[in-house]
């Protein structure tokens, strides 16, 4: 018998043996998994984002069956989804609301930049080397570590300034860590009306760093005259969250630094070049 | 300088630059019109403001007070009028708050200190409130309030003081220029330490490329039974942790402090600083500053007030006869990169530099290429190499496992390794990562 063979039939001997007691194990040792569990899985949308506070999607699979979190937790799925996956479990599913991300700064790279910077391509990193390449201390350094950090790329860099996208944005909030200026909040979907500054220094500094910074001119507050859709804080102008202005709020305010935007425009670019 | 001298582990052969401004004796800035004194100047805990708008204040007196141990007050720069309390441009790049000063020209001293002449047989902690008192920092770079250092906690005992003269950052002179003109000074202040200490004995260190400071030092150091100690000529010499092993043979194990090896190590200038506050009563409202650099008309050695502007200081230079690529507060290895004109003195600004355009290139940093020159030069010696690709990989847990925290910032390794990695920017990021986790467990 030459080599080749004797080689075959004994590896394929042990081969099968070892298959039997496999086959063995896997029958005895066999651990009950609730199938529900792959089933909600299934349902999810699989970005393992952590949005939830889960390790993963799988993990919070685990959790809405042990009854631990409930399917709304998740910040990707939709209303729609949401209901998919209460009705597989048979249970009442709750009301959600979308949330999107908003970076409030509109100083891209034609407004602000102060100096060349050449170290680390990390807002975090840059901050550390004179507060990063802008002239601004509050706003975007345009380094991209909350676009690095979305897992639905829903945050484009356009000339160093990070831009969310609201049709991508599911709400994971991954950004808002990642981001070492806190610029970043969550809002409500349906509130389309932001102003894109951060920045509680008085308007003249504002002005000497940034064209588009809120310089508190409080036209846009005129403008939603008794409603209370804007709040004044300080030298800044904020988007009221809790009673959200209609979008033609930015229309009518006529803001001379337009810093007051349509998140939709915004993303599409609409405000390049409008300022005079 | 009888001792025998060790050279630690590493460390780079920058061109040091020195030439420039070593020769030039020290000049009295003149009084400006304004002092913007900025109000965090020290590592620790803010001072807390006692001085408002509109208040008359004499030279000296207090314009923010210690709000803890680990804090020094803040005391006004010359006589004249608190015009306002505002933010300035500060030496990190970020916007801090600073006390205005509208100067009167009559730049009368307060009543603020009374001088300690009897300090030979005076209580020593009298002499360490004094130090405190005075507002006095680490003037060599670091800011670290002085007293803290000259108040080691029960159980540690202290057998070795080591003066700071070595200064290895290059283009730096203040320190040797001070060395050379108050030699007196820096010793009295080496007894006066010594005394708070409860030591008979100090060593002064000093490399070997300041022979004449050497010999000015040496020449009177025996007065206090103080010595004199000559440094092999590498960076990072005056790192506190390289200085000790030169002169002790000690090595500081890391996480640990000089006193936990029975040493304390303060600058030359912080020394003058303190003879000065005992003998003469006065607080810490001047330093030693170099203005240096190749665009720089007449690089010197400056005494200005604290709040000098850098832009007021360049004046005083002559200006500068090429435009200048990059501002630096410190030297070209430590140094911070400023974006503003706008900043001013502090008490740890031990240099202003400039640096030309043909004197700098934009590099790209590349991939690693393994070559270990950042692991043979490192005096702490951890691993630059395999720590900044644990960081580009925001493993700062790694990062941690790998003793980054030793890292004492000197750059010898971003200024030789061959791809250019930015391998000291990656470190401070992951001590900072590192430090915020800390606080998160707490």
């Amino acid at each position: 018998m030459s080599i080749a063979l004797i080689a075959i039939i004994s590896v394929g001997v042990l081969g099968g043996f070892l298959g039997v007691i496999i086959g063995i194990v896997a029958k005895v040792f066999a651990v009950e998994v609730d199938e529900r569990i792959e089933g909600v899985e299934d349902l999810l949308p699989g970005a393992n984002c952590g949005g939830c506070g889960y390790a993963g999607c799988a993990d919070f699979a685990k959790g809405v069956v042990a009854e631990a979190a409930t399917p709304d937790q998740c910040p990707v799925c939709s209303a729609d989804d949401v209901k998919s996956i209460a009705d597989y479990l048979g249970i009442e599913a709750e009301e959600k609301e979308k949330m999107v991300a908003v970076v409030r700064c509109s100083g891209d790279a034609k407004n602000t930049v102060r100096s060349l910077y050449n170290g680390v391509r990390d807002c975090r990193s840059a901050v550390l080397v004179a507060g990063g390449a802008k002239g601004c201390d509050y706003g975007c350094l345009g380094f991209g570590s909350c676009a690095d950090a979305c897992p639905f790329g829903a945050i484009e860099m356009r000339d160093a300034l990070a831009i969310v996208h609201p049709d991508l944005c599911v709400g994971c909030e991954n950004c808002v860590a990642a981001c070492p200026k806190d610029l970043i909040i969550m809002a409500s979907a349906t509130t389309d009306v932001h102003v894109y500054c951060n920045s509680p220094e008085k308007g003249a500094a504002k002005r000497q760093v940034c064209k588009t910074a809120c310089i508190a001119c409080r036209k846009c507050v005129k403008a939603s005259g008794e409603e209370d859709h804007m709040l004044v804080d300080g030298f800044l102008i904020r988007t009221n969250y809790e009673n959200p202005p209609p979008p033609d709020l930015v229309e009518a305010s006529a803001c001379p630094t337009t810093a007051i935007r349509l998140a939709s425009q915004h993303a599409a670019g609409g405000y390049e070049g409008a300022l005079k | 300088m009888s001792e025998k001298t060790r050279k630690f582990k590493g460390g780079v052969h920058p061109n040091d630059s020195k030439a420039l401004s070593a020769s030039k004796p020290i000049q009295d800035a003149p009084l400006l019109d304004s002092y913007k004194v900025i109000m965090h100047q020290n590592i620790g805990a803010p001072p807390e403001l006692v001085v408002k708008k509109g208040d008359e204040v004499k030279k000296g007196d207090l314009l923010a007070k210690a709000s803890g141990f680990v804090s020094v007050p803040l005391h006004a720069p010359t006589s004249g009028t608190v015009k306002m309390i505002d933010k300035c441009p500060g030496p990190t790049g970020i916007s801090v708050p600073a006390i205005e000063i509208t100067a009167d020209g009559e730049d009368e001293w307060g009543d603020a200190l009374e001088p300690i002449a009897d300090w030979q047989t005076s209580d020593p902690e009298q002499l360490k409130q004094r130090v405190w008192d005075a507002g006095i920092v680490g003037m060599g770079g670091a800011g670290f309030p002085a007293h803290v250092k000259l108040s080691p906690p029960e159980g540690k005992k202290i057998d070795t003081l080591i003066l700071n003269g070595a200064e290895c950052e290059p283009y730096l002179t203040a320190d040797h220029r001070i060395m050379l003109e108050q030699a007196e000074d820096v010793v009295l202040g080496a007894a006066i330490i010594a005394r708070i200490l409860g030591l008979k004995t100090a060593v002064i260190g000093v490399e070997n490329n300041k022979p004449d400071a050497i010999a000015k030092l040496t020449e009177i150091a025996g007065k206090y039974n103080v010595t004199v100690q000559g440094l092999p000529v590498n960076y990072p010499q005056g790192a506190e942790k390289q200085l000790i092993y030169a002169i002790t043979g000690r090595e500081v194990p890391i996480g640990k402090l000089p006193m936990d090896v029975n040493c304390v190590v303060q600058n030359v200038a912080s020394a003058v600083a303190i003879a000065e506050a005992v003998v003469q009563g006065r607080p810490s409202i001047e330093r030693v500053t170099t203005v240096t650099g190749k665009p720089v008309v007449e690089p010197g050695n400056w005494r200005f007030r604290l709040g000098t502007p850098v832009s007021k200081a360049l004046e005083l230079v002559g200006g500068v006869n090429e435009q200048p690529s990059k501002l630096l507060l410190g030297g070209p290895m430590m140094g911070i990169a400023q974006s503003s004109l706008g900043v001013t003195v502090m008490k740890n600004t031990s240099g202003i530099l400039l640096i030309a355009h043909d004197e700098v290139s934009l590099y790209t940093s590349e991939p690693c290429i393994r070559c270990g020159r950042c692991v043979e030069c490192c005096p702490m010696s951890i691993l630059p190499a395999t720590i900044s690709q644990a960081v580009e990989n925001k493993r700062f847990d790694w990062a941690e496992d790998l003793n980054v925290t030793a890292c004492i910032e000197c750059g010898s390794c971003s200024y030789v390794c061959p791809s250019h990695r930015p391998l000291n920017q990656h470190f401070k990021r992951a001590k900072i990562e590192i430090q915020a986790q800390l606080r998160k467990k707490k």
